[in-house]
């Protein structure tokens, strides 16, 4: 029954979504039934939060109490859920302070200080891209030797006195890089992993499906 | 009680049968435009040749047909990082990507997640498994007790494997990349859909010295996993981990109708260039052009 059940929920979610794409929805119940479906994953993942909020809250107040490794990071993590959550749960009527809108403590808390960690994790990249590179274009063999060649050149390209520089050399030398290597090598190649990317969803899809693939429920 | 394979043909039926009863009123009552969508018959086509090759050759699987499924490196490469954390003493490090439960590649990656959690309960080696989304938090715990339960592990399955950590994705980001520098995990395994954090997660990972394996479906993403891991699988090979860990026939048959496919769509866009080429090619672009 624990198998079954699932199997089939699964089966007929599955084939009612692949089918109703060939069926208009204003003229048909199976049509209709794809946003219909759509709307309730929306619903169940929203009743769901209440497991994520019950799941940082177990493991973090554990790690405090037991004085874990990094437990502080722990007891921060619990003041900001809950300085951040409670204050937007209570209804604006009782204070401005309340709920989430314009000057609001969620919101404060959202635009000064969740806001910019953000954008600083974000900003990051730049330096963890720096140092991937690196490691990517040494010229150890004839490939890393050619990605750093083409690199160089896509990178040239990209930045206005970098075309200036290839124009230099030859005036159609920036349309050469956009025909031969983005819109030739590299676009034939992204397309290949896609089409194969899809082909292993769609199999994964009819796996599922048809009850073969079960291990996304801890069977099999 | 009836069994999975006896289910299936009576729903497909049902199904069918309750297309029929409210397709064919609708269609004789306004026959002037189809209920059914004419102009994607070609994708219709497209599926019902795919999941016929699929289920052909699941079929040749069950029968005890021998298929050959070509190695993949960074699969074999999970059971030899798990070992590596055992050795050490370490733990695992598992994240099934950043998106939602109804996206394919967060149901590969759970897939996969099963298998691993196999593994290190076998090995009872520690398995941490981060997640951004409560519906996943739920598939996670539940795939993982279900591993462990399986392997006569119960007592050594903690709740708090999988664990929720946070919504956002800097936020996740930066809590990952945290327990990274902490917990020094032997290996990290990055499997299903990334976006921006892939590099911020691969390259923290490479820093504390743990062993990486990455998988996933978005091009974009693959460059960094690649430059940052020891392992990527990429594209498809993400969707074929859980069957190719399996090693059960009757998955990797699901593996060789999709390789079927891939030769017939190769045929096709061969035939495409040559028609193109010599400027013939329009009535055969249109085949394939969906509305």
């Amino acid at each position: 029954m624990r198998t079954t059940v699932p199997v089939v929920i699964a089966f007929l979610s599955g084939l009612v979504l692949a089918v109703s794409i060939f069926f208009r929805p204003d003229k048909t119940i199976i049509g209709q039934l794809e946003p219909e479906l759509l709307v309730w994953v929306t619903i169940i993942g929203g009743f769901t939060l209440f497991l994520g909020a019950v799941s940082i809250t177990r493991v973090n107040f554990n790690a405090v109490q037991r004085r874990k490794k990094g437990w502080g990071y722990s007891l921060l993590t619990l003041i900001s859920v809950f300085v951040m959550a409670l204050p937007s749960l209570l209804p604006s009527t009782w204070s401005p302070l309340f709920g989430d809108a314009e000057g609001s403590i969620y919101d404060w808390l959202f635009q000064y200080l969740d806001k910019p960690m953000m954008a600083t994790m974000f900003g990051m990249l730049a330096f963890y891209i720096a140092s991937a590179a690196y490691r990517a274009f040494r010229a150890r063999s004839a490939e890393a030797t050619i990605l750093l060649l083409t690199a160089t050149l896509v990178m040239l390209w990209r930045v206005p006195m970098g075309e200036a520089f290839l124009r230099s050399i030859h005036t159609a030398l920036p349309e050469w890089i956009n025909t031969y290597v983005m819109n030739g090598v590299n676009m034939a190649v992204q397309r290949g992993i896609i089409i194969g990317a899809a082909l292993g969803a769609a199999s994964m899809s009819l796996r599922i499906i048809l009850g073969i693939e079960r291990t996304y429920m801890g069977k099999g | 009680m009836l069994k999975n394979s006896k289910i299936i043909p009576i729903l497909i039926t049902a199904f069918f049968l309750f297309l029929f009863l409210t397709v064919e009123p609708v269609l004789a009552r306004d026959s002037e435009e189809s209920a059914f969508r004419t102009e994607r018959i070609n994708a219709l086509v497209l599926v019902l040749v795919f999941s016929a090759a699929v289920l052909l050759y699941t079929r040749w699987a069950k029968q005890g047909k021998t298929l050959f499924v070509r190695k993949i490196p960074g699969i074999d490469a999970v059971e030899e990082a798990v070992g590596r954390a055992t050795e050490m003493g370490k733990p695992v490090l598992f994240i099934p990507g950043l998106q939602e439960l109804d996206d394919i590649e967060t149901i590969a990656a759970i897939s996969i997640l099963g298998r691993v959690a196999r593994i290190t309960a076998q090995y009872e080696t520690p398995l941490l498994v981060p997640v951004r989304y409560p519906l996943v938090l739920a598939a996670g715990q539940e795939v993982v007790e279900q591993a462990y339960t399986e392997l006569g592990k119960r007592d050594a399955y903690n709740r708090d494997i999988v664990r929720y950590v946070a919504g956002e994705q800097m936020a996740f980001t930066s809590t990952v990349n945290g327990m990274m520098m902490r917990e020094r995990p032997a290996a990290n395994i990055f499997m299903g859909a990334f976006f921006a954090e892939s590099l911020l997660l691969a390259e923290t990972g490479n820093a504390a010295g743990s062993i990486q394996i990455a998988g996933t479906a978005r091009p974009e993403q693959l460059p960094f996993f690649i430059a940052a891991c020891d392992y990527t699988l990429m594209g498809e090979e993400l969707y074929a981990a859980s069957s190719y860990l399996s090693k059960e026939p009757l998955m990797l048959g699901g593996l060789k109708g999709q390789d079927f496919i891939k030769i017939i769509i190769v045929i096709l866009i061969l035939i495409g260039v040559i028609l193109v080429s010599f400027n013939v090619g329009g009535w055969y672009y249109k085949l394939f052009e969906m509305a």
